[in-house]
Protein backbone atom coordinates (compact mmCIF):
# COMPACT_ATOMS: atom_id res chain seq x y z
CA UNK A 1 0.00 0.00 0.00
CA UNK A 2 2.62 2.76 0.75
CA UNK A 3 4.72 1.56 -2.16
CA UNK A 4 2.13 2.40 -4.38
CA UNK A 5 1.53 5.88 -2.75
CA UNK A 6 4.99 6.87 -3.40
CA UNK A 7 5.13 5.52 -6.67
CA UNK A 8 1.93 7.81 -7.43
CA UNK A 9 1.09 11.12 -6.70
CA UNK A 10 -1.89 12.02 -4.82
CA UNK A 11 -4.99 13.33 -6.54
CA UNK A 12 -4.69 16.85 -5.64
CA UNK A 13 -0.76 16.84 -6.27
CA UNK A 14 -1.95 15.55 -10.04
CA UNK A 15 -4.49 18.34 -10.71
CA UNK A 16 -2.00 20.76 -9.66
CA UNK A 17 0.99 19.27 -11.75
CA UNK A 18 -1.47 20.01 -14.98
CA UNK A 19 -3.01 23.41 -13.56
CA UNK A 20 1.10 24.61 -13.31
CA UNK A 21 2.14 23.05 -16.28
CA UNK A 22 -0.76 24.70 -18.32
CA UNK A 23 -0.13 28.45 -16.71
CA UNK A 24 3.59 27.80 -17.54
CA UNK A 25 2.52 27.07 -21.11
CA UNK A 26 0.43 30.22 -21.10
CA UNK A 27 3.09 32.28 -19.55
CA UNK A 28 5.58 31.88 -22.38
CA UNK A 29 3.15 32.08 -25.01
CA UNK A 30 1.70 35.84 -23.90
CA UNK A 31 -0.38 35.96 -26.90
CA UNK A 32 -3.11 33.16 -25.61
CA UNK A 33 -3.82 35.56 -22.82
CA UNK A 34 -3.61 39.00 -24.80
CA UNK A 35 -5.26 37.88 -28.09
CA UNK A 36 -8.93 37.00 -26.83
CA UNK A 37 -8.33 39.92 -24.26
CA UNK A 38 -7.41 42.36 -27.20
CA UNK A 39 -10.21 40.94 -29.12
CA UNK A 40 -12.89 41.37 -26.11
CA UNK A 41 -12.11 44.87 -25.88
CA UNK A 42 -12.03 45.54 -29.69
CA UNK A 43 -16.17 44.07 -29.94
CA UNK A 44 -16.55 46.09 -27.04
CA UNK A 45 -15.66 49.15 -28.73
CA UNK A 46 -17.45 48.50 -32.29
CA UNK A 47 -20.57 48.40 -30.24
CA UNK A 48 -20.63 52.09 -30.04
CA UNK A 49 -18.61 52.95 -33.33
CA UNK A 50 -21.83 51.50 -35.08
CA UNK A 51 -24.47 52.36 -32.97
CA UNK A 52 -23.82 55.72 -32.27
CA UNK A 53 -22.63 57.59 -29.27
CA UNK A 54 -25.58 58.37 -27.63
CA UNK A 55 -25.48 57.88 -23.95
CA UNK A 56 -28.34 56.57 -23.36
CA UNK A 57 -28.62 53.80 -25.72
CA UNK A 58 -25.01 52.93 -24.57
CA UNK A 59 -26.20 52.86 -20.94
CA UNK A 60 -28.79 50.48 -22.08
CA UNK A 61 -27.07 48.06 -24.27
CA UNK A 62 -23.94 48.16 -22.43
CA UNK A 63 -24.45 44.84 -19.95
CA UNK A 64 -25.24 42.88 -23.38
CA UNK A 65 -23.02 44.16 -24.74
CA UNK A 66 -20.08 42.72 -22.11
CA UNK A 67 -21.81 39.69 -22.07
CA UNK A 68 -21.14 38.91 -25.23
CA UNK A 69 -17.84 40.29 -26.21
CA UNK A 70 -16.99 38.18 -23.28
CA UNK A 71 -18.56 34.52 -24.41
CA UNK A 72 -16.95 35.57 -28.14
CA UNK A 73 -13.66 35.81 -26.42
CA UNK A 74 -13.49 32.99 -24.10
CA UNK A 75 -15.12 30.98 -27.07
CA UNK A 76 -12.38 31.96 -28.98
CA UNK A 77 -9.35 30.78 -27.10
CA UNK A 78 -11.42 27.41 -26.29
CA UNK A 79 -10.18 26.07 -29.71
CA UNK A 80 -6.33 25.48 -27.77
CA UNK A 81 -7.70 23.87 -24.67
CA UNK A 82 -6.90 20.32 -25.78
CA UNK A 83 -4.99 21.27 -29.32
CA UNK A 84 -1.47 21.31 -28.63
CA UNK A 85 -1.66 18.35 -26.16
CA UNK A 86 -3.47 16.30 -29.21
CA UNK A 87 -0.36 17.31 -31.56
CA UNK A 88 2.36 16.99 -28.91
CA UNK A 89 0.65 13.64 -27.66
CA UNK A 90 0.61 14.20 -24.62
CA UNK A 91 -2.96 14.37 -23.89
CA UNK A 92 -2.25 10.76 -24.52
CA UNK A 93 0.02 10.37 -21.69
CA UNK A 94 -3.14 12.56 -19.84
CA UNK A 95 -5.74 10.00 -20.44
CA UNK A 96 -2.80 6.72 -19.50
CA UNK A 97 -1.85 8.59 -16.73
CA UNK A 98 -3.24 6.44 -12.97
CA UNK A 99 -5.27 10.05 -12.14
CA UNK A 100 -8.64 9.66 -12.93
CA UNK A 101 -9.21 11.63 -15.83
CA UNK A 102 -12.35 13.71 -14.96
CA UNK A 103 -9.85 15.29 -12.52
CA UNK A 104 -7.47 15.80 -15.04
CA UNK A 105 -10.10 17.59 -17.12
CA UNK A 106 -11.45 19.63 -14.46
CA UNK A 107 -7.72 20.59 -14.12
CA UNK A 108 -6.96 21.85 -17.39
CA UNK A 109 -10.75 23.69 -17.59
CA UNK A 110 -9.93 25.89 -14.32
CA UNK A 111 -6.49 26.23 -15.79
CA UNK A 112 -8.31 27.61 -19.08
CA UNK A 113 -10.47 29.67 -16.91
CA UNK A 114 -6.93 31.33 -15.46
CA UNK A 115 -5.43 32.26 -18.52
CA UNK A 116 -8.81 33.09 -20.61
CA UNK A 117 -11.59 33.84 -18.40
CA UNK A 118 -10.24 35.43 -15.40
CA UNK A 119 -8.31 38.24 -17.65
CA UNK A 120 -11.94 38.87 -19.09
CA UNK A 121 -13.19 39.69 -15.43
CA UNK A 122 -10.35 42.08 -14.54
CA UNK A 123 -10.78 44.02 -17.54
CA UNK A 124 -14.35 44.30 -17.64
CA UNK A 125 -14.40 47.34 -15.67
CA UNK A 126 -12.62 48.92 -17.97
CA UNK A 127 -15.22 48.62 -20.46
CA UNK A 128 -17.79 48.92 -18.31
CA UNK A 129 -16.97 52.55 -17.38
CA UNK A 130 -16.82 53.21 -20.92
CA UNK A 131 -20.40 52.26 -21.67
CA UNK A 132 -20.94 54.78 -18.26
CA UNK A 133 -21.99 52.09 -15.87
CA UNK A 134 -22.62 53.22 -12.40
CA UNK A 135 -20.64 51.56 -9.61
CA UNK A 136 -23.03 49.34 -8.32
CA UNK A 137 -23.71 47.55 -11.53
CA UNK A 138 -19.76 46.85 -12.16
CA UNK A 139 -19.76 45.02 -8.62
CA UNK A 140 -22.69 43.30 -10.03
CA UNK A 141 -21.25 42.42 -13.31
CA UNK A 142 -17.87 41.30 -11.70
CA UNK A 143 -19.64 38.58 -9.61
CA UNK A 144 -21.80 37.66 -12.60
CA UNK A 145 -19.00 37.60 -15.15
CA UNK A 146 -16.86 35.08 -12.67
CA UNK A 147 -19.15 32.75 -11.88
CA UNK A 148 -20.06 32.90 -15.94
CA UNK A 149 -16.98 32.57 -17.14
CA UNK A 150 -16.49 29.78 -15.17
CA UNK A 151 -19.43 27.86 -16.10
CA UNK A 152 -18.08 28.68 -20.49
CA UNK A 153 -14.76 27.23 -19.34
CA UNK A 154 -16.29 24.26 -18.02
CA UNK A 155 -19.03 23.88 -21.12
CA UNK A 156 -16.29 24.39 -23.75
CA UNK A 157 -14.13 22.51 -22.16
CA UNK A 158 -16.42 19.50 -23.39
CA UNK A 159 -17.02 21.42 -26.75
CA UNK A 160 -13.37 21.29 -27.26
CA UNK A 161 -12.76 17.46 -26.28
CA UNK A 162 -15.61 16.68 -28.83
CA UNK A 163 -13.78 18.44 -31.81
CA UNK A 164 -10.58 17.95 -30.66
CA UNK A 165 -8.37 16.42 -33.91
CA UNK A 166 -11.10 17.48 -36.27
CA UNK A 167 -10.97 19.71 -39.21
CA UNK A 168 -13.05 22.98 -39.22
CA UNK A 169 -12.87 22.37 -35.30
CA UNK A 170 -13.19 26.04 -34.48
CA UNK A 171 -16.72 27.10 -36.45
CA UNK A 172 -18.05 23.26 -35.13
CA UNK A 173 -16.93 24.08 -31.67
CA UNK A 174 -18.95 27.79 -31.32
CA UNK A 175 -22.02 25.45 -33.26
CA UNK A 176 -21.50 22.90 -30.29
CA UNK A 177 -21.16 25.41 -27.59
CA UNK A 178 -23.09 28.85 -28.02
CA UNK A 179 -26.53 27.17 -27.59
CA UNK A 180 -25.47 24.93 -24.79
CA UNK A 181 -24.04 28.31 -23.36
CA UNK A 182 -27.66 30.13 -23.64
CA UNK A 183 -28.56 30.57 -20.47
CA UNK A 184 -25.45 31.69 -18.86
CA UNK A 185 -25.90 34.83 -21.34
CA UNK A 186 -28.99 35.44 -20.33
CA UNK A 187 -28.70 34.96 -17.08
CA UNK A 188 -25.22 37.24 -17.01
CA UNK A 189 -26.68 40.12 -19.14
CA UNK A 190 -30.12 40.37 -17.63
CA UNK A 191 -28.94 40.48 -13.98
CA UNK A 192 -26.40 43.20 -14.48
CA UNK A 193 -29.03 45.11 -16.65
CA UNK A 194 -31.31 44.54 -13.26
CA UNK A 195 -29.01 46.52 -11.00
CA UNK A 196 -27.95 48.40 -13.53
CA UNK A 197 -31.93 49.52 -13.34
CA UNK A 198 -32.03 49.33 -9.41
CA UNK A 199 -33.72 45.84 -9.30
CA UNK A 200 -33.23 43.30 -7.27
CA UNK A 201 -30.55 40.96 -8.74
CA UNK A 202 -30.18 37.94 -6.08
CA UNK A 203 -32.21 35.75 -8.23
CA UNK A 204 -29.84 35.95 -10.95
CA UNK A 205 -26.86 35.59 -9.22
CA UNK A 206 -28.12 32.77 -7.36
CA UNK A 207 -28.87 31.14 -10.51
CA UNK A 208 -25.81 31.63 -11.97
CA UNK A 209 -23.60 30.22 -9.14
CA UNK A 210 -25.85 27.41 -9.12
CA UNK A 211 -25.19 26.97 -12.91
CA UNK A 212 -21.47 27.19 -12.04
CA UNK A 213 -21.51 24.10 -9.41
CA UNK A 214 -23.62 22.36 -11.59
CA UNK A 215 -20.85 22.36 -14.57
CA UNK A 216 -17.82 22.08 -11.99
CA UNK A 217 -19.68 19.07 -10.81
CA UNK A 218 -20.88 17.09 -14.20
CA UNK A 219 -18.90 18.81 -17.33
CA UNK A 220 -15.57 16.83 -16.03
CA UNK A 221 -17.06 13.93 -16.50
CA UNK A 222 -18.58 14.82 -20.01
CA UNK A 223 -15.03 15.98 -20.97
CA UNK A 224 -12.87 12.70 -19.50
CA UNK A 225 -15.67 10.98 -21.93
CA UNK A 226 -15.33 12.86 -25.02
CA UNK A 227 -11.12 13.15 -24.21
CA UNK A 228 -10.86 9.67 -24.27
CA UNK A 229 -13.42 8.98 -27.51
CA UNK A 230 -11.67 11.69 -29.58
CA UNK A 231 -8.16 10.04 -28.61
CA UNK A 232 -8.98 6.46 -29.97
CA UNK B 1 -67.66 27.14 -48.77
CA UNK B 2 -65.55 30.62 -49.47
CA UNK B 3 -66.41 31.53 -45.72
CA UNK B 4 -65.05 28.60 -44.25
CA UNK B 5 -61.39 28.94 -46.69
CA UNK B 6 -61.72 32.69 -45.25
CA UNK B 7 -61.39 31.89 -41.62
CA UNK B 8 -62.53 34.86 -40.65
CA UNK B 9 -59.93 37.09 -42.44
CA UNK B 10 -57.10 34.75 -40.77
CA UNK B 11 -57.32 32.60 -43.90
CA UNK B 12 -53.51 33.10 -45.46
CA UNK B 13 -52.21 32.46 -41.93
CA UNK B 14 -53.70 29.12 -41.26
CA UNK B 15 -53.57 27.72 -44.73
CA UNK B 16 -50.07 27.94 -45.00
CA UNK B 17 -49.14 26.93 -42.16
CA UNK B 18 -51.39 23.65 -42.50
CA UNK B 19 -49.76 23.63 -45.94
CA UNK B 20 -46.60 24.08 -44.89
CA UNK B 21 -47.05 20.66 -42.43
CA UNK B 22 -47.96 18.66 -45.16
CA UNK B 23 -45.47 19.92 -47.57
CA UNK B 24 -42.48 19.06 -44.38
CA UNK B 25 -44.37 16.27 -43.77
CA UNK B 26 -44.06 15.23 -47.73
CA UNK B 27 -40.34 16.12 -47.78
CA UNK B 28 -39.54 14.16 -44.65
CA UNK B 29 -41.58 11.10 -45.99
CA UNK B 30 -39.98 11.24 -49.58
CA UNK B 31 -36.42 11.50 -47.91
CA UNK B 32 -36.27 8.73 -45.98
CA UNK B 33 -37.78 6.54 -48.59
CA UNK B 34 -34.94 7.46 -50.61
CA UNK B 35 -32.85 7.21 -48.51
CA UNK B 36 -33.30 3.92 -47.95
CA UNK B 37 -33.42 3.08 -51.96
CA UNK B 38 -30.28 4.58 -52.31
CA UNK B 39 -28.67 2.52 -49.71
CA UNK B 40 -30.23 -0.83 -50.74
CA UNK B 41 -29.61 -0.20 -54.60
CA UNK B 42 -25.55 1.26 -54.08
CA UNK B 43 -25.36 -2.65 -51.73
CA UNK B 44 -26.54 -4.39 -54.20
CA UNK B 45 -24.09 -2.86 -56.98
CA UNK B 46 -21.28 -2.43 -54.92
CA UNK B 47 -21.70 -6.68 -53.88
CA UNK B 48 -22.45 -6.89 -58.15
CA UNK B 49 -18.85 -5.15 -58.69
CA UNK B 50 -17.13 -8.04 -56.35
CA UNK B 51 -18.58 -10.61 -57.72
CA UNK B 52 -17.79 -9.84 -61.13
CA UNK B 53 -14.43 -9.28 -60.34
CA UNK C 1 -35.10 -14.31 -18.49
CA UNK C 2 -37.55 -14.54 -21.64
CA UNK C 3 -37.22 -10.11 -21.92
CA UNK C 4 -33.44 -10.19 -21.96
CA UNK C 5 -33.65 -12.46 -24.87
CA UNK C 6 -36.40 -10.74 -26.73
CA UNK C 7 -34.70 -7.09 -26.20
CA UNK C 8 -31.57 -8.86 -27.42
CA UNK C 9 -33.32 -10.37 -30.55
CA UNK C 10 -34.77 -6.75 -30.95
CA UNK C 11 -31.67 -5.17 -30.91
CA UNK C 12 -30.32 -7.48 -33.81
CA UNK C 13 -30.11 -5.59 -37.42
CA UNK C 14 -31.61 -8.08 -39.52
CA UNK C 15 -34.56 -8.65 -37.15
CA UNK C 16 -35.13 -5.18 -36.81
CA UNK C 17 -35.45 -4.32 -40.12
CA UNK C 18 -37.76 -6.79 -41.25
CA UNK C 19 -39.93 -6.22 -38.07
CA UNK C 20 -39.82 -2.29 -38.89
CA UNK C 21 -41.00 -2.83 -42.57
CA UNK C 22 -44.03 -4.46 -41.30
CA UNK C 23 -44.71 -1.72 -38.10
CA UNK C 24 -44.16 0.82 -40.17
CA UNK C 25 -47.42 0.67 -42.42
CA UNK C 26 -49.72 0.56 -39.57
CA UNK C 27 -47.66 3.65 -38.15
CA UNK C 28 -48.61 5.50 -41.00
CA UNK C 29 -52.09 4.66 -41.54
CA UNK C 30 -53.01 5.52 -37.94
CA UNK C 31 -50.77 8.62 -38.19
CA UNK C 32 -52.65 9.44 -41.62
CA UNK C 33 -55.97 8.88 -39.77
CA UNK C 34 -55.88 11.15 -36.71
CA UNK C 35 -53.74 13.53 -38.91
CA UNK C 36 -57.09 13.97 -41.36
CA UNK C 37 -59.54 13.65 -38.37
CA UNK C 38 -57.64 16.55 -36.31
CA UNK C 39 -57.50 18.41 -39.33
CA UNK C 40 -60.65 18.25 -40.34
CA UNK C 41 -62.16 18.76 -36.63
CA UNK C 42 -59.11 21.48 -36.05
CA UNK C 43 -60.34 23.66 -39.03
CA UNK C 44 -63.82 23.55 -39.52
CA UNK C 45 -65.61 21.64 -36.43
CA UNK C 46 -63.86 23.80 -33.76
CA UNK C 47 -65.33 26.78 -32.87
CA UNK C 48 -63.26 30.28 -33.42
CA UNK C 49 -61.91 30.97 -30.01
CA UNK C 50 -63.08 33.84 -28.22
CA UNK C 51 -60.04 36.20 -28.28
CA UNK C 52 -58.08 35.29 -31.46
CA UNK C 53 -60.77 34.18 -33.81
CA UNK C 54 -59.96 31.46 -36.75
CA UNK C 55 -55.90 32.21 -35.99
CA UNK C 56 -55.92 29.91 -32.74
CA UNK C 57 -56.41 27.17 -35.75
CA UNK C 58 -52.90 27.47 -36.60
CA UNK C 59 -52.36 25.66 -32.85
CA UNK C 60 -53.49 22.04 -34.62
CA UNK C 61 -50.27 21.89 -36.39
CA UNK C 62 -47.95 24.37 -33.95
CA UNK C 63 -48.62 22.76 -30.51
CA UNK C 64 -48.23 18.98 -32.29
CA UNK C 65 -44.85 19.93 -34.33
CA UNK C 66 -43.51 21.79 -30.97
CA UNK C 67 -44.08 18.67 -29.18
CA UNK C 68 -42.31 16.78 -31.42
CA UNK C 69 -39.14 18.50 -31.05
CA UNK C 70 -39.23 17.92 -27.87
CA UNK C 71 -40.10 14.10 -27.91
CA UNK C 72 -37.42 13.75 -31.03
CA UNK C 73 -34.87 15.23 -29.02
CA UNK C 74 -35.70 13.13 -25.69
CA UNK C 75 -35.70 10.05 -28.51
CA UNK C 76 -32.14 10.81 -29.68
CA UNK C 77 -30.77 11.55 -26.19
CA UNK C 78 -32.09 8.12 -24.18
CA UNK C 79 -31.01 5.96 -27.71
CA UNK C 80 -27.69 7.94 -27.44
CA UNK C 81 -27.03 7.32 -24.15
CA UNK C 82 -28.21 3.53 -24.25
CA UNK C 83 -25.56 3.10 -27.19
CA UNK C 84 -23.15 4.97 -25.05
CA UNK C 85 -23.20 2.77 -22.00
CA UNK C 86 -24.63 -0.61 -23.23
CA UNK C 87 -23.16 -0.45 -26.33
CA UNK C 88 -25.96 -0.92 -28.57
CA UNK C 89 -25.22 0.00 -32.21
CA UNK C 90 -29.21 -0.20 -32.95
CA UNK C 91 -29.42 2.51 -30.35
CA UNK C 92 -27.04 4.74 -32.23
CA UNK C 93 -29.04 4.04 -35.63
CA UNK C 94 -32.20 5.36 -33.16
CA UNK C 95 -30.23 8.49 -32.22
CA UNK C 96 -28.74 9.55 -35.60
CA UNK C 97 -32.22 8.61 -37.45
CA UNK C 98 -34.19 10.90 -35.02
CA UNK C 99 -31.87 14.13 -35.15
CA UNK C 100 -32.99 15.20 -38.70
CA UNK C 101 -36.44 14.24 -38.06
CA UNK C 102 -36.70 16.68 -34.86
CA UNK C 103 -34.82 19.50 -36.33
CA UNK C 104 -37.43 19.36 -39.65
CA UNK C 105 -40.49 19.65 -36.96
CA UNK C 106 -38.54 22.25 -34.86
CA UNK C 107 -38.19 24.35 -37.67
CA UNK C 108 -41.83 23.67 -38.35
CA UNK C 109 -42.57 24.72 -35.04
CA UNK C 110 -40.54 27.75 -35.69
CA UNK C 111 -42.38 28.83 -38.78
CA UNK C 112 -46.00 27.92 -37.94
CA UNK C 113 -45.51 30.20 -34.24
CA UNK C 114 -44.21 33.27 -36.60
CA UNK C 115 -46.49 32.66 -38.73
CA UNK C 116 -49.26 32.79 -35.94
CA UNK C 117 -47.51 35.29 -34.68
CA UNK C 118 -47.79 37.64 -37.27
CA UNK C 119 -51.72 38.87 -37.19
CA UNK C 120 -51.88 38.12 -33.03
CA UNK C 121 -48.64 40.44 -32.22
CA UNK C 122 -48.34 41.87 -35.54
CA UNK C 123 -45.15 40.79 -36.02
CA UNK C 124 -43.05 37.65 -37.96
CA UNK C 125 -40.70 37.49 -34.46
CA UNK C 126 -41.81 38.49 -31.29
CA UNK C 127 -38.17 37.78 -28.97
CA UNK C 128 -40.70 38.48 -25.62
CA UNK C 129 -42.37 34.84 -26.09
CA UNK C 130 -40.47 32.31 -24.74
CA UNK C 131 -41.64 29.20 -25.90
CA UNK C 132 -40.25 30.76 -29.96
CA UNK C 133 -37.22 31.44 -28.67
CA UNK C 134 -36.73 28.39 -26.83
CA UNK C 135 -37.61 26.62 -30.56
CA UNK C 136 -35.12 28.92 -31.98
CA UNK C 137 -32.02 27.12 -29.21
CA UNK C 138 -33.82 23.69 -29.84
CA UNK C 139 -32.93 23.84 -33.60
CA UNK C 140 -29.39 25.02 -33.06
CA UNK C 141 -28.98 22.04 -30.77
CA UNK C 142 -29.98 20.03 -33.60
CA UNK C 143 -27.52 22.01 -36.04
CA UNK C 144 -24.66 21.14 -33.56
CA UNK C 145 -25.39 17.71 -32.92
CA UNK C 146 -25.89 16.91 -36.92
CA UNK C 147 -22.68 19.34 -37.34
CA UNK C 148 -20.76 17.14 -35.22
CA UNK C 149 -21.45 13.80 -36.78
CA UNK C 150 -21.07 15.02 -40.18
CA UNK C 151 -16.96 16.50 -39.32
CA UNK C 152 -15.80 12.85 -37.92
CA UNK C 153 -15.92 10.42 -40.73
CA UNK C 154 -15.48 6.80 -38.17
CA UNK C 155 -19.55 6.09 -37.77
CA UNK C 156 -18.24 4.25 -34.46
CA UNK C 157 -16.36 7.72 -33.45
CA UNK C 158 -19.37 9.74 -34.34
CA UNK C 159 -21.75 7.66 -32.84
CA UNK C 160 -19.73 8.53 -29.17
CA UNK C 161 -18.80 11.73 -29.78
CA UNK C 162 -22.12 13.07 -30.63
CA UNK C 163 -23.90 10.63 -27.88
CA UNK C 164 -22.12 13.01 -25.16
CA UNK C 165 -23.45 15.94 -26.69
CA UNK C 166 -27.31 15.06 -27.05
CA UNK C 167 -26.80 14.34 -23.42
CA UNK C 168 -25.18 17.10 -22.09
CA UNK C 169 -28.08 18.85 -24.53
CA UNK C 170 -30.94 16.72 -22.39
CA UNK C 171 -29.52 18.32 -19.15
CA UNK C 172 -29.42 21.64 -20.83
CA UNK C 173 -32.87 21.90 -22.51
CA UNK C 174 -34.80 22.84 -19.22
CA UNK C 175 -32.18 24.70 -18.05
CA UNK C 176 -31.96 26.66 -21.08
CA UNK C 177 -36.12 26.08 -21.03
CA UNK C 178 -36.62 27.77 -17.86
CA UNK C 179 -34.03 30.68 -18.15
CA UNK C 180 -35.95 31.85 -21.80
CA UNK C 181 -38.83 32.34 -19.35
CA UNK C 182 -37.13 33.95 -16.74
CA UNK C 183 -35.95 36.30 -19.32
CA UNK C 184 -39.14 36.85 -21.31
CA UNK C 185 -41.05 37.51 -17.31
CA UNK C 186 -39.16 40.10 -17.06
CA UNK C 187 -40.28 41.80 -20.81
CA UNK C 188 -43.39 43.89 -20.86
CA UNK C 189 -44.58 42.64 -24.01
CA UNK C 190 -47.15 40.98 -25.62
CA UNK C 191 -47.68 37.57 -24.73
CA UNK C 192 -50.10 34.60 -26.46
CA UNK C 193 -53.29 34.00 -24.89
CA UNK C 194 -52.93 30.36 -23.72
CA UNK C 195 -55.70 28.30 -25.50
CA UNK C 196 -54.78 25.24 -23.53
CA UNK C 197 -56.70 26.66 -20.21
CA UNK C 198 -59.13 24.53 -18.05
CA UNK C 199 -62.09 25.48 -19.66
CA UNK C 200 -60.94 24.54 -23.45
CA UNK C 201 -64.19 22.94 -25.37
CA UNK C 202 -64.12 19.27 -26.11
CA UNK C 203 -64.80 20.00 -30.03
CA UNK C 204 -61.53 22.11 -30.20
CA UNK C 205 -59.62 19.59 -27.38
CA UNK C 206 -60.15 16.27 -29.63
CA UNK C 207 -58.45 17.46 -32.85
CA UNK C 208 -55.62 18.46 -30.56
CA UNK C 209 -55.10 15.92 -29.36
CA UNK C 210 -55.91 13.94 -32.58
CA UNK C 211 -53.18 15.66 -33.99
CA UNK C 212 -50.49 15.20 -30.88
CA UNK C 213 -51.35 11.35 -31.58
CA UNK C 214 -51.05 11.52 -35.20
CA UNK C 215 -47.94 13.43 -35.58
CA UNK C 216 -46.57 10.79 -33.36
CA UNK C 217 -47.38 7.83 -35.36
CA UNK C 218 -46.15 9.96 -37.97
CA UNK C 219 -42.85 10.68 -36.78
CA UNK C 220 -42.73 6.93 -35.29
CA UNK C 221 -42.97 5.58 -38.95
CA UNK C 222 -40.61 8.32 -40.29
CA UNK C 223 -38.21 7.81 -37.75
CA UNK C 224 -38.39 3.54 -38.38
CA UNK C 225 -37.98 3.95 -42.09
CA UNK C 226 -34.77 6.28 -41.97
CA UNK C 227 -33.01 3.72 -38.91
CA UNK C 228 -34.01 1.05 -41.28
CA UNK C 229 -32.03 2.97 -44.42
CA UNK C 230 -29.06 3.57 -41.12
CA UNK C 231 -28.76 -0.14 -40.71
CA UNK C 232 -28.46 -0.96 -44.18
CA UNK C 233 -25.69 1.51 -44.29
CA UNK C 234 -24.52 0.44 -41.32
CA UNK C 235 -24.36 -3.56 -41.87
CA UNK C 236 -23.41 -2.96 -45.70
CA UNK C 237 -20.85 -5.34 -45.26
CA UNK C 238 -22.66 -7.99 -43.81
CA UNK C 239 -23.77 -11.74 -44.91
CA UNK C 240 -27.50 -10.86 -44.22
CA UNK C 241 -27.63 -7.40 -46.31
CA UNK C 242 -25.91 -9.54 -48.55
CA UNK C 243 -28.52 -12.48 -49.02
CA UNK C 244 -31.12 -9.09 -49.15
CA UNK C 245 -29.80 -7.16 -51.82
CA UNK C 246 -29.49 -9.93 -54.02
CA UNK C 247 -32.40 -11.55 -55.85
CA UNK C 248 -32.32 -15.26 -55.47
CA UNK C 249 -31.74 -16.02 -59.04
CA UNK C 250 -29.45 -13.35 -59.77
CA UNK C 251 -26.40 -14.86 -61.16
CA UNK C 252 -24.35 -11.94 -62.43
Amino acid sequence: MTVYEEQFPGLWQGFAAVVKRDLTLAWKRPGDVLNPLFFFAMVSALFPLAVGPSQEQLQLSGPGVVWVAALLAALLSLNSLFLSDFEDGSLDQLILSPQPLPMLALAKALAHWLVAGLPLVLVSPMIAVSFQMPGQTVEVMLITLTFGTISLSMLGSIGAALTVGLHRGTALLSLLILPLAMPVLIFGARTVSLAAANDPVAAGIYFLAAYCILTLTLAPFATATALRISSE
Amino acid sequence: MTDALAMGGYGVYVWSCFGLTLIVIIICTVQAWRRHRTIFNNARTQIRAMKSD
Amino acid sequence: MAIWNFLHKMASPPHFYGLAAKIIPWFAVTGIALFVYGAIGGLFYAPPDYQQGDAFRIIYVHVPAAYLSMLAYVVMAIAAGIGLIWRIKLSHAVAASAAPLGAWFTFLALVTGSIWGRPMWGTWWEWGDPRLTSELIMLFLYFGYMALRAAIDDTAKADKASAILAMVGAVNIPIIHFSVEWWSSLHQGATLVRADGPAIETTMLYPLLAMIFGFSFLFGALLLQRVRAEVLFRERRSRWVHDLVMPAGDTQ
